[in-house]
C-alpha cells in the first residue's frame, strides 16, 4: 500500500464527484430516489466519446450534460404528466436509454486512444511537452477546477429565489403549490439538472479514462448514493452548500474505501458492486442503529430507575414490618 | 330567523338576502361536485353552492362532517375542479385555473400546522417564499437580501411570537402555534384577495388557539382581506368575523349577519341549524361542540 492508493482515490473521487452532486440534488433536495442515473451516465459517456472521436472534445462535455438533462426531463415528464411512480419512471428511462446508448456508441466500447481529449490541448498549451508537467497532473487540475466551479455555481443558485423554490418543493409540496410555485416544472427542472451533472460525469470519465463502454453506467445510482450518504455520515445535515461539499468529500472517501479494499487484496475488482451495495446499506442503516442504541440505553436507564424505586418500596415495606414507627403520611394525618 | 337560502333551484346570484353594494371579491355560483360518480360510493359533496363575499368581509362556515366545507375550499383554491358552476375571484373567472396560479391572489391555511410551512427551511426562507409568490416566476436574485430580511423581521415582529429573533432556525423546530403564526403571516404577506382558513386552530391547544384567532382578527382587519373560516366551534363562528354560514349536504342552508347575528348565541345557532337543515341534524353524527 503506497501513496499512489490515496492519489488514485483522490483523482477518481473528484472525477465521480459531480455524479454525487447530481444525486444529492435529486435525492436530498428534491427528495426523489431517481434511478435514471444509470442510463444518463452512459448516455453522457456515449455522446462525449462520439464527439471526441469526431474531433470535438469540449463539445463532447457539453453534449454529455445536455444528454443527461434530456434523460432527466423524460423521467420528470413520466413522473409529473404521466403520474408514474418516481422509482418506476427512473427504471423506464434507464432501460430505454440502454438501447439509445448502443445506437449512439455504435459498438460495445469505443476507444479514444487516437482522439484529442479535453486535457490534451491544455497539456500542450501549458507547456507539458518540456516535461515540467505530467498529463495526470493536468487531468487532475482540470477536474478539480471544474468540480469547484460547478459546486460554487450550484451553491449560489440554491441561495437565489429560484433555488429556494426548488428546495421548498422537496420539503413541502403542498406549501410550494400554495406559494404559487409550479411544482411539476420544478421537479422536471430539478431532475434535468441532477442528470445533467450525471451525464457530465460520464462525459468526463470517457475522456479521462480514454474509452467509453456500454456497461459503465450500471450501478452508478449506488455509487452516487454511497457518496452522498458517506458525506452525510461525516458532515451531517446543514446548509445546502455544506451538503454539496460533503457529497464531493463523500465521493473521495468512497473511492478511498474501495481502493483500500482492493489494495490489501481483500477482494478482487469483481466484488466492486457488492462492496458499494454493502457500503450503501450499512451507512443508510446507521441512523436506525444509532437511535436503536440510544433508545436501548435510555430504556436500560429507565429500567434501573424503576428497579431502584421497587427496591426502595421493598425496603420500606420490610422496614415498616420490623419497626412500626409512624410514617410521614401517618404523622401528617395525626396533626 | 332562518334565511330562504336553501331552495336548490333558486336563481343565482341572489344567495340569501345579502346583497352587497360592492362588487364581490369572491363569487361562487351553482357549484356542484360529485365524488366517484356512477359508483355505489358516489357522494355529492357540493350540491349547488351560491356564495358572494365582499372585499374585507369575514365569514365563518360551520357544518357537520361531510357537509362539503372542505370540498368548497378545495374548489375555490383549485385543488379539485367542480362538475358544474362558476368561481370568480376579484372579478376574474378562475373556475379551471390551476391551483398554483390561483395562489397568487388566494391564500389558504390548513388545520395541520405541518402543511403550511417547509420544515427544513428556516423561518426567514419560508416567509421569503411567500413574499415571492405574487410575482410570476422566481428570480435569480439572492433570496436573503438585507432589505428583504429586514422586511421579514419587521413583519415577524408584528406577530408577537418573538420569531424575529429566531429567523434562521428551521421551521420544523417551532411549536404548532408558532408554525401556524408563521403560516398566517405567509398567507397574508402578499396582500391576497381571499384568505381561506380551514379549521386553522383545530390542532392547537386552547391558549395557542386564542392567540392565533386574535392574530387572525387583527390581520384580517388590518389588511381588509376577504376571509372564509371553517370552524367546528360555534362560539368562534359567532364571535369572529361579520357573517356566519351554515353548510349541510353540500349546500349553504343558512346565512346570518348584522343585528340578527349580533343577537344570536350558540343555542340560537344550533336552533337555526335544526330548522334550516331538517331533522337529520338531530342525530349524533353531527360533531358540533356548543
Amino acid at each position: 500500500m503506497t501513496f499512489s492508493v490515496f492519489y488514485d482515490a483522490l483523482m477518481l473521487g473528484f472525477e465521480y464527484s459531480l455524479l454525487a452532486v447530481g444525486v444529492y440534488i435529486t435525492f436530498r433536495i428534491l427528495d426523489m430516489a431517481d434511478l435514471t442515473v444509470d442510463g444518463s451516465f452512459g448516455f453522457g459517456m456515449a455522446c462525449s466519446a462520439v464527439a471526441a472521436v469526431a474531433g470535438h472534445p469540449y463539445l463532447g462535455l457539453v453534449l454529455g450534460a445536455v444528454a443527461g438533462a434530456a434523460a432527466g426531463c423524460v423521467s420528470g415528464l413520466l413522473i409529473t404528466k404521466a403520474r408514474i411512480n418516481p422509482l418506476l419512471a427512473g427504471i423506464i428511462t434507464m432501460t430505454g436509454l440502454y438501447s439509445v446508448n448502443i445506437y449512439v456508441l455504435g459498438a460495445p466500447n469505443v476507444s479514444l486512444l487516437n482522439a484529442t481529449r479535453v486535457f490534451d490541448p491544455l497539456y500542450t498549451a501549458l507547456g507539458g511537452a518540456d516535461g515540467s508537467l505530467t498529463l495526470d497532473g493536468v487531468k487532475m487540475a482540470f477536474v478539480v477546477v471544474l468540480v469547484c466551479v460547478v459546486v460554487a455555481l450550484l451553491s449560489a443558485y440554491f441561495k437565489t429565489e429560484a433555488g429556494l423554490a426548488v428546495r421548498a418543493v422537496g420539503d413541502n409540496e403542498a406549501m410550494s403549490r400554495a406559494s404559487s410555485i409550479n411544482t411539476n416544472l420544478v421537479k422536471v427542472g430539478g431532475l434535468a439538472l441532477g442528470n445533467a451533472l450525471v451525464g457530465l460525469t460520464g462525459a468526463l470519465l470517457a475522456q479521462y479514462q480514454g474509452f467509453a463502454d456500454l456497461a459503465s453506467g450500471t450501478g452508478m445510482v449506488m455509487v452516487g448514493l454511497a457518496s452522498v450518504i458517506i458525506g452525510e455520515v461525516f458532515g451531517g445535515h446543514r446548509s445546502v452548500t455544506w451538503g454539496l461539499s460533503c457529497a464531493v468529500a463523500g465521493s473521495v472517501v468512497y473511492r478511498l474505501i474501495i481502493q483500500l479494499a482492493l489494495a490489501v487484496n481483500l477482494l478482487d475488482s469483481n466484488a466492486l458492486k457488492l462492496v458499494s451495495a454493502v457500503i450503501v446499506a450499512v451507512f443508510m442503516a446507521l441512523p436506525a442503529v444509532r437511535s436503536a442504541m440510544a433508545s436501548g440505553a435510555s430504556k436500560r436507564a429507565a429500567k434501573n430507575a424503576m428497579e431502584r424505586l421497587l427496591a426502595a418500596d421493598a425496603q420500606a415495606l420490610t422496614g415498616n414490618a420490623a419497626d412500626p414507627a409512624p410514617s410521614s403520611a401517618d404523622s401528617r394525618k395525626g396533626e | 330567523m332562518a334565511t330562504q337560502a336553501n331552495e336548490p333551484q333558486m336563481q343565482a346570484p341572489t344567495q340569501g338576502a345579502r346583497v352587497s353594494r360592492q362588487a364581490p371579491m369572491l363569487e361562487v355560483r351553482a357549484l356542484e361536485k360529485t365524488f366517484n360518480p356512477g359508483t355505489p360510493t358516489a357522494h355529492k359533496a357540493l350540491a349547488g353552492v351560491d356564495l358572494q363575499l365582499a372585499p374585507g368581509e369575514f365569514a365563518c362556515i360551520v357544518g357537520s362532517n361531510g357537509a362539503g366545507k372542505s370540498t368548497l375550499f378545495n374548489a375555490i383554491a383549485g385543488a379539485v375542479f367542480p362538475d358544474a358552476g362558476l368561481i370568480k375571484l376579484g372579478g376574474r373567472n378562475v373556475t379551471f385555473d390551476p391551483d398554483y396560479q390561483r395562489s397568487r391572489t388566494l391564500s389558504r391555511v390548513f388545520q395541520d400546522p405541518l402543511m403550511g410551512t417547509a420544515p427544513h427551511l428556516t423561518v426567514a426562507e419560508n416567509v421569503s417564499l411567500a413574499l415571492g409568490r405574487s410575482t410570476r416566476g422566481a428570480s435569480l436574485r439572492r433570496a436573503m437580501r438585507k432589505e428583504k430580511r429586514d422586511l421579514i423581521a419587521s413583519r415577524l415582529e408584528t406577530l408577537g411570537f418573538g420569531l424575529e429573533d429566531r429567523m434562521d432556525v428551521p421551521v420544523g423546530t417551532l411549536s404548532g402555534g408558532q408554525r401556524q403564526a408563521v403560516t398566517l403571516l405567509m398567507a397574508t404577506i402578499g396582500n391576497p384577495e381571499l384568505l381561506l382558513l380551514d379549521e386553522h386552530t383545530a390542532a392547537l391547544d386552547p391558549a395557542a388557539t386564542e392567540r392565533i384567532l386574535e392574530l387572525t382578527d387583527r390581520i384580517v382587519a388590518e389588511q381588509n382581506v376577504a376571509t372564509l373560516m371553517i370552524t367546528h366551534d360555534l362560539k368562534d363562528a359567532l364571535a369572529h368575523g361579520d357573517r356566519t354560514l351554515v353548510m349541510h349536504d353540500g349546500r349553504i342552508v343558512a346565512d346570518v349577519w348584522g343585528p340578527e347575528r349580533d343577537a344570536m348565541d350558540v343555542d340560537g345557532l344550533l336552533e337555526l341549524f335544526r330548522t334550516s337543515a331538517g331533522s337529520e341534524l338531530a342525530d349524533d353524527k353531527v360533531l358540533l361542540k356548543a
